[in-house]
């Protein structure tokens, strides 16, 4: 189900994360979610799938988060890993494309970074376009998607989509 | 109009497109790798059957070539059976190269296209003057689903290179050095177009690295006008498409109404750069980082295995060795590359200096095979990405260079500065 405010802990990690470090090479013919899982971020945070066990986290990110290479499996393993959902400055276009593609939220934030501790408990509301910070009780915009990658977001990514619609449908007005 | 709005104003069958609008294009030519399994997984679970076009698709088996493990092989046998079973025309197995170089090579790339691919260097392809961006798999899925794509209408960042380039320098230092002035993200989500003199007197294939590596800048295309170099390849590869391509034609309105920015490079005055790890932007010259030991020298991939690049390094390394305790990796882009490089007589220069040859492929530039690095290795490489991790472990270093510099780091087992041996 489509959730349009997703709540959790803040996993906070600096500028130009690249989808090496996100996903290592080596693991590149791996195809099954379980064993993708557990190299997500691998290289950055050692055993990152077991660190976020059990509680729901989002990523929130400095510039150009997942720039790099195309490689899908990048946002698949941390949506495998549990990752609830990605807040950036900034996100590498094609890892932003994967990311809505495979149903893991990806929002972008001007002042994220500054604005947020690890640990800290933030709340993405979608539907308002807004990122509620905790304490102090604080809320930044985000910017908006277009009616495209909306549809594909609240349908839970472009598989579900494209197994509903079977095409591109909701730019057809523009 | 810029020709790239052109493109994709056609793709979507409307007469303008502007910057930040959303489209549904029309794709010429969709090309999916080995690593990208995912693709025919979406396909089928998006419903899939017969996909849109088989003329319109093409698969290159590059990323493992030849496959290192069982689930890598098992892997490409599941495409073999996929393109088969769907009549895919274009099937390049193992023995052809990496995809941005057999496709040009085939005559599947030409000015005014929209080309997808299941990689980041599709950036490369605007060197021919076409719309060319990187994909993942489940939007590949979509593409092979619907023969379309959405896309968000790119500004465009205009980068003039001025001057002539000097003894020992070559493409790859001229855009490590303006990705270092740059940025990373300076081009995200935008096209960047390189004009300039420079560009002008580039080779194809030196032209094709400002373009492969624009992608460390953020790029999602690129784009440098097609000119006589650039019609007379096509005229050897794909003669046909002389007559199918409409003219180019010339941008009427102001620059500053075509580019959301324009920055000048002079480059007269450029030493070779070196990228230093951990990152494409962290650039200096190579003289500031002389005497740094590598244990290995890539010289190859989509971005510096072309023939310019072989023949320099044949040039540096011919009656020379390569230093005792260092690997020397040659990786020709393609087969055809590679029969070129031995009917010159490049290959066995290189042989002879102690060089491996190793298949035309990716290599190890994503640390995939084919010579990973262990932990406290260095290597210079003619590659695209200096990344932690990117080339095996991630306590490797990985330094950035021109096959000029890389040859010429070989044989000294330090980073050295080409021009001593020019």
């Amino acid at each position: 189900m489509f959730e349009s405010i997703i709540r959790g802990k803040v996993f906070k990690v600096g500028d130009d994360i690249d989808t090496d470090q996100i996903y290592p090479g080596r693991y590149l013919y791996l195809t099954s979610p379980e064993e993708m899982a557990v190299h997500a971020m691998e290289d950055v945070i050692a055993d990152f799938y077991k660190k976020i066990e059990g509680e729901d986290w989002i990523i929130a990110a400095g510039k150009n988060f997942g720039c790099g290479s195309s490689r899908e499996h990048a946002p698949r393993a941390l949506l495998y890993a549990g990752v609830k959902a990605i807040v950036a400055e900034s996100f590498g276009r094609i890892f932003y494309r994967n990311a809505l593609n495979v149903g893991l939220p990806a929002v972008k934030c001007s002042g994220i970074v500054k604005e947020v501790q690890q640990g800290s408990l933030i709340q993405i509301n979608l539907k308002e376009g807004l990122i509620v910070l905790g304490t102090p009780e604080k809320t930044l915009s985000i910017e908006k998607f277009s009616p495209q990658l909306l549809a594909i977001l609240k349908n839970e990514g472009l598989i579900p989509y494209m197994k509903k619609y079977g095409k591109y449908s909701h730019l057809k007005n523009i | 109009m810029h020709p790239l709005y052109q493109i994709l104003a056609d793709a979507a069958g409307r007469d303008k497109v502007t910057p930040g609008e959303f489209i549904i294009a029309k794709v010429d030519l969709a090309e999916i790798n080995d690593l990208y399994l995912q693709v025919i997984m979406s396909f089928k679970e998006m419903g899939g059957d017969k996909i849109w076009d088989s003329q319109k698709v093409t698969f290159v088996m590059d990323h493992y070539a030849p496959p290192p493990t069982i689930k890598a092989a098992e892997n490409q046998t599941k495409m073999r059976e996929f393109a088969k079973e769907q009549g895919i025309k274009y099937f390049f197995d193992i023995n052809r190269g990496v995809c941005h170089q057999v496709m040009p090579e085939e005559g599947l790339v030409w000015p005014d296209m929209v080309l997808v691919a299941t990689d980041s260097h599709t950036t490369t392809h605007g060197a021919f003057g076409a719309f060319s961006t990187g994909i993942g798999a489940t939007d590949m899925a979509a593409v092979l689903l619907t023969g379309e794509i959405w896309l968000r209408v790119p500004e465009i960042i205009k980068i003039k290179i001025q001057g002539k380039i000097r003894k020992g320098v070559m493409a790859k230092d001229i855009i490590l050095y303006i990705i270092s002035q740059l940025g990373t993200d300076i081009a995200l989500y935008k096209a960047v177009e390189y004009t300039g003199e420079t560009v002008t007197d580039m080779s194809l294939d030196e032209r094709l690295v400002l373009c492969n590596m624009a992608v460390e800048m953020g790029a999602k295309a690129t784009y440098i006008k097609p000119d006589k170099k650039v019609w007379d390849y096509i005229s050897l590869v794909n003669p046909q498409k002389i007559q199918e391509c409409r003219p180019i034609k010339q941008i009427n309105e102001k620059e500053n109404e075509v580019y959301e920015s324009v920055y000048n490079f002079d480059i007269s005055n450029l030493e070779p750069q070196v990228a230093l790890p951990y990152r494409v932007d962290n650039v200096v010259p190579v003289s500031q980082v002389a005497e740094e030991p590598i244990n290995q020298a890539l010289i190859g991939t989509c971005t510096g295995g072309r023939i310019n690049d072989i023949k320099i390094a044949a040039q540096i390394l011919k009656g020379r060795k390569i230093f005792s305790s260092v690997r020397l990796l040659i990786i020709p882009v393609s087969n055809k590359i590679l029969e070129k490089c031995i009917e010159l007589g490049y290959i066995q220069t290189l042989l002879n200096a102690g060089a491996t040859l190793v298949t035309p492929s990716c290599g190890p530039c994503l640390g995939a095979h084919e010579g990973v690095l262990s932990s406290g290795e260095s290597c210079i490489s003619t590659s695209s990405r200096n990344f932690p991790g990117r080339m095996g472990s991630s306590e490797a270093k990985i330094f950035l260079s021109s096959p000029a510099t890389a040859a010429a780091s070989a044989i000294k087992g330090v980073i050295t500065d080409p021009r001593e041996f020019l």
